[in-house]
């Protein structure tokens, strides 16, 4: 394929990588800029968002878009409670001390990547796209599932922007996340912004996965990358800074498509995973932290 | 720890009384029953059950399951009832030597079998040899023949991937194209495609014009199909994992309705998978590797009706129960044949107990000949005693109305090469 | 005093166990001494001197290799391995340190997680000499270490008790030192120990170094130990591994990478035979210890009992 076409290419797929990780990677950062805690389970809530999207979409009768509909819209909230019940039952009782709770959420991890083994089992399962069109390019084809998927991201995220900028709750969110003691002393119920915040993030990491689960498959560890990568982006973007994350989502979703153009598929990989490391050791407060 | 002790029917609760009894009998001098002689032959099971080989370890253990039923209601191995401890290795080689050792020192096993992935193999054949344990692997590495492991190791039960290769290429070379392409995982198997492929369409006047390794991690495709190079005739592609069916999907995305080259695939890309899964439909008409053809062929042998129905597998290659469940057939039958090669070698070594178990391994390696029949449901095989490794025919199929059909086996001789390895002449 | 007693007392009961114990649980206790040297040294860094690092699979993956090459590549054996693989641990800690020692806290965690997945794939992509992900078997010839042959249980077990007595007292005189004080400072409060006069960048750079001479030696016996070196040691579950042993052992306790290192990896065991969904009861364990023995178990003991312990 020449030059072109090809950057075309590694440019739409590094685009829809770069959509579902600054889904996934917001939500982290939330939990990370208001709460002040590392969320190792945040991959296994977009494995289980993963998970119930499968069944429901199983379980719903008629066109795949049906299926895939009701998943979207009851899945999130789904996960989100799951998250809002951790928060309250382990990680308030651990006053958010990160090192305790990075120990209980690998826990968690374990524990929901083994009830997804022992009840979804051990195989690769698809869900069907909600619908099946197919772009034929001069040079290639592709998914246009795919392009929604980005576009449904981007809506989705601008949904987030406005709920912390424009509500009460995004309000009450950001000040928690600036003085937790004083919000509290203006009254604010801290435990219930922490609830509600950890299982927003939650929440966003099983639309990313509703969303994503059609052009992939569900498997009970597939957790395991996407938390890696939206750690670093998250890192990268500077913490708890949206719009950092969502740039950080970008360069690193599309220095991977453009990188892997030039190498073998390893070497590509490992020629990404150092250059997003040494922009951390160079610019350890990320792109847009504030310094330290 | 699972145990299985199926088929006999009161075997078990006279197993257990008969150990009561023993138990009794050994201090009171007692009446001592018929099973407290014959002591269960216990076999190792080193089963993926978790982790990336889970789908295959269901199979695995469902196959194994069901030859054992079959010989111990044909009276056991050498009048012995026959028991299997299955456990999990999480297919990870650190586990795995750990789990045999657990196999056998803690339950006291005769030998071990069953694992799969290679390098889980690799990882545990070195305490095998350790411990002088039979090990018989069903996984279809190059790592026995090559000479990598030890006199303990042996793959009787199914053709390793080197010879299943070298058989391939006078075919595609011959039926599909001269210059290929390859997508393989950055691992295990991987390199013995890469390495053995390549030089064996080579020895055809084919090429192979590029290689692409996909790393392990790796879950979304479509930006590599870009390094394809033009000239491709044939894509060769085998791939293992929860990312396969992405895979495949993906390259019907990027080929669409475009040109495309010649697709051949090992069927590992798909097994466990339905041919017939929406997104799929662009293999239509491609080719596949396969060592044991999923959907029955029209010219099976007498024995491949009895095994499927055995194992519970219906003529498509799922699940009997669940029609959606398809099964890993062209590798669970390795668990099947290998346990009927442990029959064999058992009663023609007169094994006894632990203290037997050079005397097993040099009867293993005095086999040659394993003709077809239910024992042997894929196939005749011959087995090289000095390199540990069995050869058998291999299958290609055409995938057609989203089933595969059978189009052509390959003998036996195809699949030779020179030896790598006498391990007859290294020490126990 | 007290101290060197009680760990001349704890060195005993692992002999004596070494003696008593049925075959299969005297290997284990092997692979668990081998693990609890590469834990002691991550506490090193973690627990005493506060470095949160996500990046030990690769000093462990490094020893591993830095032992296995040798073997396979020039023939080498035995004594000489062992510190060839120790060298690389101390020598890619090194090199990572000097560039991730420039973040703090989770940031550092990330950066020495992605060095270590760059590492890992390095050694997949070189599989022409690593074997990669199949790995790497290791010749019985190449596995006599000072006489023993460790092949055998018996010396395989003794060996790796000698190994674990040499890290366990090595991290005793560390802790204990003028240098050891220095670490526990560079935890509690950064920015007052440089105020004293100590550079916490060569402080974490020392510690570092010594932590992955530590993972080296480590990584290398396990591969010399059981003849067996593979990429799969070198992923992101084997930097989690040595902190939880420490967290569930006590972080910041000398002993208590052993006895996490133990509790896991026989709770695994044990738990593998119930269930094939045994990973579940490890993350019940891990929730249920930190949220009623946040010190980890030695943590705990020490608090209530023998405030003592080092």
């Amino acid at each position: 394929m020449s030059f072109g076409p090809f950057l075309l290419l590694a440019l739409m797929e590094g685009l829809v990588s770069a959509a579902v990780l600054a889904l996934m990677a917001s939500g982290l950062s939330l939990v990370f800029g208001v709460m002040r805690v590392v969320n190792v389970a945040h991959g296994a809530f977009f494995m289980t968002g993963a998970v119930l999207a499968w069944f429901v979409a199983g379980h719903v009768p008629g066109p795949p878009v049906v299926g895939w509909l009701v998943a979207l819209i009851i899945v999130p909230p789904l996960v989100g409670l799951l998250a809002a019940a951790v928060d309250v039952l382990v990680l308030k009782r651990l006053e958010y001390e990160p090192e305790a709770v990075i120990v209980a959420t690998i826990g968690l991890l374990y524990i929901l990547e083994q009830v997804a083994l022992l009840s979804f089992g051990p195989d690769a399962r698809p869900v069907a796209a909600p619908f099946s069109l197919r772009l034929q390019l001069p040079w290639f084809g592709y998914s246009g599932y795919k392009l929604f998927v980005v576009a449904a991201a981007g809506a989705v995220l601008l949904a987030v922007w406005l709920v912390m900028t424009r509500t009460r709750f995004g309000l009450v969110m950001r000040a928690t996340q600036v003085d937790r003691v004083t919000a509290r002393a203006f009254g604010i119920n801290v435990d219930r912004v922490y609830a509600g915040t950890f299982g927003l993030g939650a929440a966003l990491a099983a639309v990313a996965a509703v969303l994503v689960v059609p052009t992939t498959q569900v498997h009970y560890l597939m957790g395991g990358d996407p938390l890696l990568l939206s750690f670093i982006t998250v890192i990268i973007g500077g913490l708890g800074s949206l719009r950092g994350t969502l740039v950080a989502a970008l360069i690193i979703g599309l220095s991977d498509g453009v990188i892997s153009m030039f190498w073998a598929p390893t070497l590509s990989k490992i020629i990404a995973t150092l250059l997003v490391a040494l922009v951390l050791v160079f610019r350890p407060q990320g792109l847009f932290g504030a310094k330290a | 720890m699972k145990t299985t002790l199926t088929g006999i029917a009161p075997s078990r609760r006279a197993v257990l009384t008969g150990m009561g009894a023993g138990l009794i009998a050994g201090s009171a001098g007692l009446v001592r029953p018929v099973w407290a002689q014959a002591a269960p032959l216990k076999l190792g099971f080193q089963l993926h059950a978790t982790g990336i080989g889970a789908s295959y370890g269901r199979w695995y253990q469902r196959t194994a399951d069901a030859a054992l039923k079959k010989i111990n209601e044909a009276g056991g191995i050498g009048g012995r009832p026959v028991e299997i401890v299955y456990e999990d290795d999480g297919t990870d080689p650190a586990r795995g030597a750990e789990v045999v050792d657990k196999l056998n020192s803690q339950h006291g096993c005769d030998l071990i079998f069953g694992t799969l992935f290679s390098h889980v193999v690799m990882g545990s054949a070195p305490r095998a040899g350790e411990l002088k344990v039979p090990y018989l692997v069903c996984s279809e590495g190059y790592h026995v023949a090559s000479g990598a492991l030890n006199r303990w190791t042996l793959q009787p039960g199914i053709t390793d991937v080197r010879s299943q290769i070298s058989s391939m290429a006078p075919w595609v070379a011959g039926n599909l194209g001269k210059k290929v392409t390859m997508f393989f995982p950055d691992y295990a198997f991987g390199y013995d495609h890469r390495d053995f492929f390549t030089k064996a369409i080579e020895a055809q006047g084919g090429q192979v014009v590029a290689q692409i390794a996909i790393p392990p991690t790796e879950t979304s495709y479509t930006r590599y199909f870009a390094q394809i190079p033009a000239e491709t005739e044939v894509l060769y592609h085998v791939m293992v994992g929860p990312g396969v069916l992405t895979f495949v999907k993906e390259l019907g995305e990027f080929y669409g309705s475009g040109a495309k080259p010649q697709l051949f695939g090992f069927i590992d890309s798909l097994e466990a998978v339905d041919t017939a899964t929406p997104g799929l439909e662009f293999l239509e008409g491609s080719h596949f590797w396969e060592a044991h053809p999923r959907v029955k062929p029209a010219d099976a042998g007498a024995a491949e009706g009895d095994y499927r129905a055995a194992v519970g597998v219906d003529d498509n290659g799922a699940s009997v129960a669940d029609a959606k469940d398809v099964a890993t057939y062209s590798h669970m039958f390795s668990a099947w044949e290998t346990l009927h090669f442990i029959k064999q070698t058992v009663e023609a070594s007169g094994y006894a107990g632990v203290a037997d178990r050079q005397k097993l391994v040099e009867a293993m390696e005095a086999v040659t000949d394993l003709p077809y029949g239910i024992e042997r449901p894929q196939g005749a095989k011959v087995f090289n005693g000095k390199t540990h490794q069995a050869f058998g025919s291999q299958n290609i199929s055409k995938v057609e109305g989203g089933k595969l059909v059978k189009v052509h086996t390959t003998t036996i001789d195809e699949g030779k090469y020179d030896d790598g390895v006498d391990y007859t002449t290294m020490s126990f | 005093m007290k101290g060197w007693l009680f760990h001349l007392a704890v060195l005993g009961v692992l002999a004596v166990l070494a003696v008593i114990l049925p075959a299969y649980h005297a290997n284990n206790l092997a692979r668990v001494l081998v693990l609890a040297v590469f834990a002691t040294g991550y506490n090193l860094a973690f627990g005493y001197t506060g470095m949160l690092s996500l990046g030990h699979a690769l000093f462990f993956g490094a020893g591993m290799f830095g032992a296995a090459l040798p073997v396979t590549l020039w023939g080498w054996g035995g004594l000489p391995v062992l510190g060839t693989g120790m060298l690389a641990g101390g020598v890619v800690a090194a090199a990572v340190g000097v560039l991730a020692l420039r973040t703090k806290g989770v940031s550092f965690m990330i950066v020495t997680l992605m060095f270590a997945q760059a590492g890992y794939l390095t050694l997949i992509y070189c599989n022409a000499v690593t074997g990669g992900d199949q790995g790497l078997v290791l010749p019985g010839a190449a596995r006599q270490v000072l006489g023993l042959d460790l092949t055998q249980d018996g010396s395989r077990l003794w060996l790796a008790l000698g190994i674990y007595a040499a890290a366990l007292a090595g991290a005793l005189g560390l802790v204990g030192s003028r240098f050891g004080r220095v670490m526990l400072a560079m935890r509690e409060n950064e920015e007052r120990s440089r105020m004293l006069g100590y550079d916490p960048y060569t402080v974490k750079l020392k510690v570092l170094v010594i932590s992955g001479l530590y993972a080296g030696l480590a990584g290398a016996a396990y591969g010399v130990f059981f003849g067996y070196a593979g990429a799969g040691f070198a992923t992101v579950q084997y930097s989690i591994l040595p902190m939880l042993y420490s967290l569930l052992g006590g972080a910041g306790t000398a002993l208590g990478p052993l006895i996490g290192a133990a509790v896991m990896f026989w709770l695994i065991d044990f738990a593998s035979g119930l269930t094939n969904a045994y990973l579940m009861l490890v993350g019940v364990v891990l929730i249920v210890v930190v949220l009623f023995a946040p010190r980890g178990i030695l943590g705990y003991v020490r608090e209530r009992w023998l405030p003592w312990l080092p």
